[in-house]
């Protein structure tokens, strides 16, 4: 059994596919249609709904905004699914219902639903915080999943700045206690046929042999577009997102270490204190729905030579441990790539975690994507350079690429060239430049010319230069923010 | 005696509409607002299905051009869950579903004319089985090679209507004789509508043979008609209804039809209602876009920038068929002068036919892709003579002298220098010029660009014919009103005008008007919610409507208590006659019990309207609206990525009958503008396949995207002509105000040649063009610097 709130009710599902959507369960089956299909890709929000779960170490509620519409329903289990028709009050509206009312902030009224939920889910998230860091940026993060084409986004922007600056316990921080009193009823280890929901290692090592023909889904960002755009049907499904070993987020004495089924969101904080330029890549993955959703060991698994993270971790000098059960290995993210969408694993793995050692002093660290539109797309290039200097002069170069190639790229020949060469040098820059318009042999697609690609590597390494220079003038913008 | 209900009086009721009230309380919510919210608004997929309904789903050619030798759909037939598969040797009636011309056959006959053009449609049990079906289609072809750019059409003489051309005067001895001559080109991008509610329609078989279907459509009459067509029947059996859209944009005129035929043909056939969705990737692959165009020009002008000649070529991709676009190629050539008086002129329009799906109306309607030439021209010319953008643009003026159109066309109160003026000192323009001015000189690796673009738009539809609307109000005996119209609710608040207007000609609270879903067994024969017409058709008609009920009720008074009908007035909820006053429903009951008629329909025409083709001659506007916009973007050098940094505008809608509603009018078009110019790129292959088919691919502006700074005010100036309430439409004319947009980028790019050369951008303004743009600008720079050095 799958068993779930839907808004307060539980909900017990025993026979569905094993690659039902969310989305498709709420429209279809509990008939449920104030929740939207926009376009079954992640890509547009109108499906958001807010999934609330119960945080064991603060025993509060964190609720989260997710795509329905690639979600599998196997991510439900244990957890509150909150949809638009349940956010009022009686005749009350939710005070983001309200600002949207008030803001005139919707037109057509079909994107409103999913940016309403996501705004719900920011509204919760000042429970726990201090409401005054609700600012512009916070709200753009918030609703950078959801599209709207008729208003401009003006006043919705308006319109949750207005709400959530102004935190008021709601009908979800009074119904609170019942809520984790419900969700603690939930008992482990449901099963459904051809959805396995293991709770340990030991349980996933089970169920791969049970299952051999199941896909192993985490944030299920990615391999749910096989059902909701090419219309295949899964065998069955293997769901990690509740075995505790893959959750776990550690800082050891050597370095980071991120749990497969860690989501980008949850790991984003522990990122940002080591390495906090690499920030806005992060923030600019997906949107937050997939954010909250997807995962870096998805990302790394999935082996896509567009994905964002495995260009920061082979510049990073991270390591992937894969795991059968019994045997652990542990392989530099550098080569763990090895075709498209091909990598080092072996059938009866699973990615366990991602170690990233700890940034020696003097390491220059620069991430950057370059895409279409500055959220919520793909990169076109995204670029990762990490530079360790020894009195100015350069020692290691690490960089990592995507975009340029079948599979992500380093690229070992820049190091050797810049070798000791003094960082702040015309020859550093120009050195540099040469060698990364001519590393690639990028293809041309629906998103640039294999031109503009390369142009972009050489040109985004005289921005490193810039930006990192000591003779860098504090006055001039190299960059547009 | 039948007993009638109890009347309330109003004044127990708020929410009143008043035109002499502020502004601010004119701006009451959408009238769909808390249902928007609260997931309550129903949209197709959301109506609560009959209980035989079944899916549908349709099969794509996987070619561009080719003729169709064998068709194998026995594997579609025999998959899991399937009821029915129909192609075009199944549909009973006409199998030609043009909306003006003939050329869109409803599935492919023998001849594919395009990528992803519908082949078959299959009925299942559910949606996934119907489009998991639609995957088994085999089919062999002669494939042929396919035509997809403007260029190859020109070279092949293919073209899906025959040319048009206006001019005046000798345009060639003009240029000619002018101090300076320039040409250029512009191939402009066309746009996905990316509507967030997709194609859908939902078919229902109905008493006595008929029909009644729910269609995502701009165009109910229209898809009545067609599908009394396809299934050969009498119009009178079919009924179209629509309460609201989850967006249209012109991508749901003509192009919804298709569904609502299909469903209805396998909902006839199989006797059980039928659900025709389309999937997002489908949609954007068999639906059209907004044109791509291909533009040339040739100009004259004088030493002060002045244009004496032009002659201008238009050139609209508009993929296999006619579809409207006659109608959009001519509005682009209507607009080409934009705010500019073109000198002595000649504008040739081209209707080139490609291999791609008939591109179709979208915000705007060709006006965008004629009016950028306008600015194109003048950007160019004040690079040739040194002079701001701006003071060339004002030098250009339509203006006392030089006051008629191309088409013969008098521009009457002409308001634009006025409007200009107001927002050039709003904006603080020439301060942010000298400032940017000073930051360029600093800054060698990003720029700052600065734009001030007006907008002249021309509001009627240019086929005169469609300049009519209906309405119909019925007044119920507690007092309440039902107000029904030929437009269509796509999200622009026209249903909640029409509330506002009926509410206040009867002095009404609005909660006592309801306006229903547009029905064409209500108000029959109407015209495409388009043209951004809704408010000024559709509110005449239900104002005309009202007149003729408060006349007869003014006519009851005035005989039953002989008092003069004229003095009637109605206000506050009460109808006044001298010393009398009544409540509304007391009135509305006396009334009733006194066989007074309390229904009525309404009906409207524009005036003063003509246009002749044969000598491109005519007032095809009733009016002009008006605006501007000033854009600053900063860009990035390096990787031609940039940010609009603050936008200000200032646009005219004459009296607002809603101001809040109006401004989401005008950020919403503006936003949709910028996008068509800068991220939304459509990628089609060498074969004809659309690359950019989702939006994970197809990127229309995000939140972030959005302005820091975003000042949006309203001109407040009555229209002189006689629309409702002296308004203005809004619907279109804001959208072309992001032109500033892409004028800022090309004045950033140009600062890198210290503005002596206008760069070629072509939109969209992907990074991507904005660097090839740069690196163009840099090698010319360097080849000019070389050659002034050597001399």
């Amino acid at each position: 059994m799958i068993n779930f709130l839907l808004n307060d009710s539980l909900i017990s599902l025993s026979d569905v596919r094993p690659n039902l959507t969310v989305l498709e369960y709420l429209r279809e089956h509990a008939r449920l249609t104030g929740t939207k299909e926009g376009c079954a890709s992640g890509d547009c929000g109108a499906c958001t709904v807010v999934l609330a779960e119960l945080n064991t170490n603060t025993q509060q509620l964190e609720y989260k905004s997710i795509n329905s519409c690639i979600t599998l329903v196997a991510a439900l289990h244990g957890k509150q699914l909150i949809t638009i028709e349940h956010l009022a009050n009686g005749k009350n509206l939710h005070p983001v219902q309200q600002a949207m009312v008030d803001h005139h902030a919707s037109q057509c009224g079909f994107c409103t639903p999913g940016f309403v939920m996501s705004m719900f889910a920011l509204y919760q998230a000042q429970h726990n915080k201090n409401a005054k860091c609700i600012n512009r940026e916070t709200v753009e993060h918030a609703l950078s999943g959801n599209l709207c084409r008729c208003t401009g986004y003006r006043p919705i922007l308006d319109a949750a700045l207005d709400a959530c600056q102004q935190y008021q316990p709601d009908k979800f921080a009074n119904n609170a206690k019942q809520t984790i009193h419900n969700l603690a009823t939930i008992e482990n280890g449901a099963e459904v046929t051809g959805i396995c929901i293991p709770e340990s290692k030991q349980a996933l090592q089970q169920a791969k042999q049970d299952y051999p023909k199941a896909r192993l889904v985490a944030g299920g960002t990615d391999i749910a577009l096989e059902s909701t755009q090419q219309y295949k049907d899964f065998d069955s499904v293997i769901y990690l997102g509740r075995v505790k070993e893959l959750n776990r987020l550690e800082e050891t004495d050597t370095g980071l270490v991120i749990g497969a089924g860690v989501t980008y969101q949850m790991l984003l904080p522990l990122l940002v204190k080591h390495f906090p330029e690499t920030e806005e890549l992060i923030q600019r993955l997906g949107s937050m729905p997939v954010r909250n959703q997807g995962t870096m060991g998805g990302n790394i698994a999935n082996a896509s030579p567009i994905g964002d993270t495995p260009p920061l971790l082979i510049a990073l000098n991270a390591r992937i441990v894969v795991d059968n059960g019994t045997q652990q290995r542990s392989l530099p993210a550098v080569g763990f790539f090895t075709g498209y969408r091909q990598t080092q694993m072996h059938d009866d793995e699973w990615i366990d975690s991602i170690e990233i050692p700890y940034r020696q002093p003097n390491t220059l660290l620069r991430a950057y994507k370059v895409s279409k539109r500055f959220e919520d797309d793909i990169s076109t290039v995204c670029a990762v350079f990490s530079v360790l200097l020894n009195n100015g002069k350069v020692q290691q170069v690490n960089v990592g690429f995507g975009g340029v190639a079948a599979t992500p790229m380093s690229l070992n020949k820049l190091g050797i060239a810049l070798h000791n060469l003094e960082w702040s040098s015309q020859e550093t820059l120009k050195k540099g430049q040469h060698i990364l318009g001519n590393a690639f042999a990028p293809i041309t697609d629906v998103r640039a010319s294999a031109e503009y690609r390369q142009t972009l590597l050489s040109n985004l390494w005289h921005r490193f230069w810039l930006e990192t220079h000591q003779i860098a003038t504090q006055s001039v913008v190299v960059r547009v923010n | 005696m039948r007993k009638l209900i109890t009347p309330k009086s109003v004044s127990e009721t708020q929410n009143r509409t008043d035109q002499n009230l502020p502004k601010d309380k004119l701006s009451v919510a959408h009238e769909s607002a808390i249902q928007h919210v609260t997931g309550s608004a129903s949209y197709i997929d959301d109506l609560p299905e009959p209980q035989n309904t079944r899916y549908a789903a349709i099969g794509l050619t996987q070619h561009a051009k080719g003729k169709i030798t064998r068709l194998n759909l026995d594997p579609v037939r025999q998959a899991p869950g399937v009821i029915d598969v129909i192609d075009i040797n199944d549909i009973p009636g006409h199998t030609d579903i043009g909306p003006v011309f003939k050329g869109d056959p409803i599935l492919a006959d023998h001849e594919i004319r395009f990528h992803g053009q519908a082949l078959f449609a299959v009925l299942a049990n559910s949606v996934r089985e119907a489009r998991q079906a639609a995957l088994l289609a085999h089919y062999e072809l002669e494939e042929e090679t396919p035509i997809l750019s403007v260029e190859h059409a020109h070279a092949e003489n293919t073209f899906v209507r025959p040319v048009h051309t206006m001019s005046r005067g000798d345009h060639e001895t003009a240029i000619q004789n002018s101090e300076h001559q320039i040409s250029g080109s512009l191939t402009i991008g066309g746009q996905e509508h990316l509507y967030l509610e997709g194609q859908a329609a939902l078919a229902i078989p109905s008493d006595n043979s008929s029909l009644i279907v729910y269609s995502s459509t701009q165009h109910p009459s229209e898809v009545q008609k067609l599908i009394a067509e396809v299934l050969d029947w009498r119009l009178h059996k079919v009924n179209v209804e629509i309460r609201r859209m989850g967006g249209a944009f012109g991508g749901k005129e003509t192009q919804a039809a298709q569904w609502a035929c299909l469903a209805s043909v396998l909902a006839v056939r199989n006797q059980c209602a039928v659900k025709l969705r389309l999937p997002r990737a489908q949609d954007m692959q068999v639906t059209g876009k907004r044109h791509p165009f291909s533009n040339h020009y040739q100009v004259g002008f004088n030493k002060e920038g002045v244009i004496q000649g032009s002659n201008i070529h238009i050139n609209g991709n508009c993929g296999h068929s006619p579809d409207l676009s006659d109608a959009i190629v001519d509005r682009a050539m209507f607009h080409c002068d934009n705010a500019y008086y073109l000198g002595d002129c000649y504008i040739e329009g081209h209707r080139c036919q490609t291999n791609q799906v008939s591109h179709t109306a979208f915000r705007g309607f060709g006006g965008p892709q004629g009016m950028i030439m306008g600015e194109a021209i003048i950007d160019r010319i004040a690079r040739v003579i040194g002079e701001d953008p701006l003071t060339v643009r004002k030098r250009n003026y339509y203006n006392e002298q030089r006051n008629q159109t191309h088409y013969g066309m008098e521009v009457e109160h002409f308001s634009l220098p006025q409007l200009v003026q107001q927002l050039e000192e709003k904006s603080d323009y020439w301060t942010r010029r000298e400032a940017i001015t000073v930051f360029n000189n600093t800054n060698p690796f990003v720029k700052k660009g600065l734009a001030l673009t007006p907008v002249k738009f021309g509001i009627s539809f240019t086929a005169q014919l469609l300049n009519q609307a209906g309405a119909l109000v019925h007044i119920y005996t507690d007092g309440s009103l039902q107000v029904n119209h030929g437009g269509t609710e796509m999200g622009q608040g026209l249903h909640t005008k029409i509330q506002q207007i009926a509410a206040h000609e009867f002095g009404l609270p609005l909660n006592y008007i309801e306006v229903t879903a547009t029905r064409t067994d209500k108000v029959p024969n109407t015209s495409p919610t388009a043209a951004s017409s809704g408010t000024d058709l559709n509110g005449k008609a239900v104002q005309n409507a009202c007149i003729t009920l408060k006349q007869r009720l003014a006519d009851f008074i005035s005989e039953k208590y002989e008092v003069s009908a004229q003095s009637v007035t109605f206000e506050n909820g009460k109808v006044i006659a001298g010393a009398l006053s009544f409540e509304f429903a007391k009135l509305i009951q006396d009334a009733y019990v006194n066989r007074i008629q309390l229904s009525a329909n309404g009906f409207y025409k524009t005036p003063k309207i003509h246009y002749a083709r044969s000598t491109g001659k005519g007032r095809p506007f009733f009016y002009f609206a008006n605006g501007a916009a000033v854009s600053e973007v900063t860009l990035d050098t390096l990787t031609g990525e940039y940010k609009v940094e603050r936008v200000d505008i200032l646009h005219d809608v004459g009296n607002s009958i809603n101001p809040s509603l109006d401004i989401g009018q005008i950020e919403g078009g503006f936003i949709q503008g910028m996008g068509w110019l800068t991220t939304e790129e459509l990628v089609w292959d060498e074969k004809g396949r659309l690359l950019s088919q989702n939006p994970a691919t197809y990127k229309i502006p995000a939140i972030g995207d959005l302005p820091k700074i975003f000042n949006v005010e309203l001109f407040d100036q009555a229209n002189p002509e006689d629309t409702i309430y002296h308004s203005k439409a809004v619907g279109e004319p804001p959208f072309m105000l992001a032109i500033s947009v892409w004028s800022a980028i090309k004045d950033a790019i140009s600062s890198l040649s210290n503005y002596q050369i206008d760069p070629d951008l072509h939109p969209p303004a992907t990074p991507e063009a904005v660097l090839k743009a740069i690196q163009s600008i840099a090698s010319k720079t360097d080849s000019k610097d070389k050659n002034e050095a050597s001399q």
